[in-house]
């Protein structure tokens, strides 16, 4: 009889293997640095610059889920950026700068999603292409100046979207300095989750992800829904630039450049297949905090700023490595196989024909 | 779904063609299926087999003909997979049929989610369902199955039986099977006939796709001959053994041979 795979612990909890590595690197930065991460401001500090990188992970997720990639984001968090802070700085428009600005994403993410599903241009060609150009364009109509928004705290934009609800209470310090961009983002976060995975759109996203002919086949309406995901991880690119803008109370024209490869490096790093097909938004989130603590871990523990891409990469690098042995057991099975083999002679495991099967 | 309508045939194309550029790939096909019957589609690579089931299931839109389902014509603009489903036809494909990454409940339901009205799908009743499927329909016990497994560690005849499976689910009147046999084992070919015989057992029509001659022979009712995109000839399998059709085939191809010399 043929052997199968159960599902073992690791595929039922989702994310879990890197949960695990988060809580490993969490003690291990206690034990190296405890003056810094057994205190809890760090920690409210995380609350207030992880979530742009968050939200535009979680987008990701969605799209690498589907098969595609998008490289145009940092360029939406320049432009939706630059339109959000012109029309709230120069023309006071309040809760009309967020709309425009949220808009002008959607409308970014659209035009890729139209480039990609309708004029048929593999995604990272046309996102990269629409990468120079919506960069260019913040840069022309901003004539590359930065835009500092100078008082911003006293408005309702900047209160109800990056405010300190419990600041000025009597309630301790940290409590003071917890931003609500983090509870936002946790509600957009918990809603996508659903979405992903308990609503139709998901499942779509998923099989396409999986395979674009066998999508079709199955009556999934492949373009349209290719275009939503893009539109979608445009709106989020937008949230990100508006909650970037004001948390920091400036708008410049690189505010998105960091982003790129952190964010990709997020979502591979939380266990979502860079091929499509599986996708974990658990797993992007704590790619996220992995990614985020590392560069405050390091320069915590005293080593310099340019360790933190060094260690990034290695982390990097042996998630993409575990992962491919634990998504593929015929590889899994022919490394234990290498491990095992003078011990149980007699006992051949045929990888070659396990991998055969699979197309 | 419509069993109970007067129909004759369930599906019928009259006068279609279909273009790729210049290259015609499918000439004035007149063909009618009825109920109750497995029609076996034979004709060498580029007869235009795949083509006409593609036009048939809505996956491609013909360049001109039309398309009946039940008696009635259909609006070829809105002509579509889901359309297709909608009217009780599937299509089981070799390998296109299931998503290899994604559980078989998923499998079963996607496109057709058994969802409230925001969308969100009911998982527990689609596992349900999924679960009586593989138990009842297909007949998979034992053997480590669950509505939990990924396609990808399923056999070729497993994933056959599966699509195979869903589509009876769905009460499809005509099941298409492209190749259901290509690239399986002798033993897994049996599973898969047998379960395109319970297909005409349970009062559906088959349109059986195959370039096994012996397999279609075995199963179909008539076989429909294609040869560059026109159909030549129809034949019954008690009229002609495998080795004289065969040789029909093969006197088809050097009478071309013949022609373009």
């Amino acid at each position: 009889m043929e052997k199968r795979v159960t599902p073992s612990l690791i595929a039922r909890i989702e994310g879990l293997p890197i949960i695990l590595v988060f809580l490993l690197l969490l003690a291990l930065f206690m034990v190296l640095a405890p003056q810094v991460f057994l205190q809890p401001f760090i920690y409210t500090t995380f609350l207030s610059t992880l979530p742009p990188l968050i939200l535009l992970a979680v987008g990701l997720t969605f799209i690498i889920g589907a098969g595609e990639i998008d490289l145009c984001f940092p360029a939406i968090i320049a432009f939706s950026g630059f339109v959000f802070a012109v029309l709230f700085k120069e023309h006071d428009l309040g809760w009309w700068a967020v709309a425009a600005g949220l808009a002008s994403g959607l409308l970014v993410g659209l035009v890729n999603g139209i480039l990609v599903a309708k004029i048929g241009l593999p995604s990272f060609m046309a996102t990269l292409a629409t990468q120079f150009f919506w960069a260019g364009m913040a840069t022309v109509l901003s004539g590359g100046k930065s835009y500092a928004l100078r008082g911003a705290e006293t408005s309702p934009v900047w209160q109800w979207i990056v405010g300190r609800p419990f600041s000025g209470t009597d309630l301790p310090i940290w409590v003071q300095q917890i931003p609500l961009q983090s509870l936002w983002t946790a509600i957009i976060v918990i809603a996508l989750w659903f979405i992903l995975n308990r609503h139709r759109f998901g499942e779509h996203t998923l099989f396409i992800g999986d395979s674009n002919s066998v999508s079709r086949v199955l009556g999934i309406d492949v373009e349209t829904e290719k275009i939503k995901l893009f539109t979608l991880m445009g709106g989020l690119a937008a949230v990100a630039a508006i909650m970037l803008t004001l948390e920091n109370k400036n708008y410049f024209g690189n505010q998105g450049q960091g982003y790129l490869l952190t964010a990709i490096a997020s979502v591979l790093i939380g266990g979502t297949s860079i091929f499509g097909g599986r996708a974990t938004i658990v797993g992007t989130v704590f790619g996220c905090f992995i990614i985020g603590m590392i560069e405050a871990g390091l320069v915590a523990t005293g080593l310099t700023g340019a360790w933190v891409r060094t260690i990034q990469g290695l982390v990097f690098l042996t998630a993409m490595i575990f992962y491919l042995y634990v998504d593929e057991p015929q590889r899994r099975a022919a490394f234990m196989a290498r491990l095992t083999r003078f011990q149980r002679p007699g006992r051949p495991i045929d990888t070659e024909a396990k991998g055969g099967l699979r197309r | 779904m419509n069993n109970d309508e007067a129909f004759t045939a369930i599906v019928r194309l009259e006068g279609v063609q279909k273009f790729f550029g210049p290259v015609q790939a499918l000439r004035d096909i007149d063909i009618a299926i009825g109920r109750n019957e497995i029609v076996g589609l034979i004709g060498d690579n580029g007869a235009g087999k795949s083509t006409l089931i593609k036009v048939m299931t809505g996956l491609l839109a013909p360049t001109a003909g039309r398309i009946f389902i039940r008696d009635r014509e259909i609006d070829l603009a809105d002509y579509s997979v889901r359309m297709a489903h909608d009217l009780a036809i599937e299509t089981v494909y070799q390998d296109r049929s299931l998503a290899e990454k994604q559980p078989l409940w998923r499998n079963f339901f996607v496109g057709r989610q058994i969802t409230n009205r925001f969308g969100f799908i009911d998982i527990r009743r689609e596992k349900e369902i999924a679960e009586n499927i593989l138990r009842h329909a297909i007949g998979f016990r034992g053997a480590g199955i669950t509505v939990d497994s990924t396609v990808a560690n399923l056999s070729g005849g497993e994933r056959q039986g599966i699509a195979i499976g869903r589509a009876m689910h769905y009460n499809a009147d005509l099941i298409i099977l492209d190749e259901p046999t290509v690239a399986l084992a002798v033993k897994e070919v049996r599973k898969v006939l047998d379960f395109v015989r319970r297909i005409k057992e349970s009062g559906r029509a088959a349109i059986y796709i195959e370039h096994n001659l012996a397999h279609v022979h075995q199963v179909a009712d008539r076989m429909v001959v294609l040869d560059r995109g026109r159909i030549v000839a129809e034949v019954a399998p008690k009229d002609m053994s495998v080795t004289e059709l065969t040789e029909y085939l093969i006197a088809l191809q050097q009478d071309h041979a013949w022609k373009s010399a």
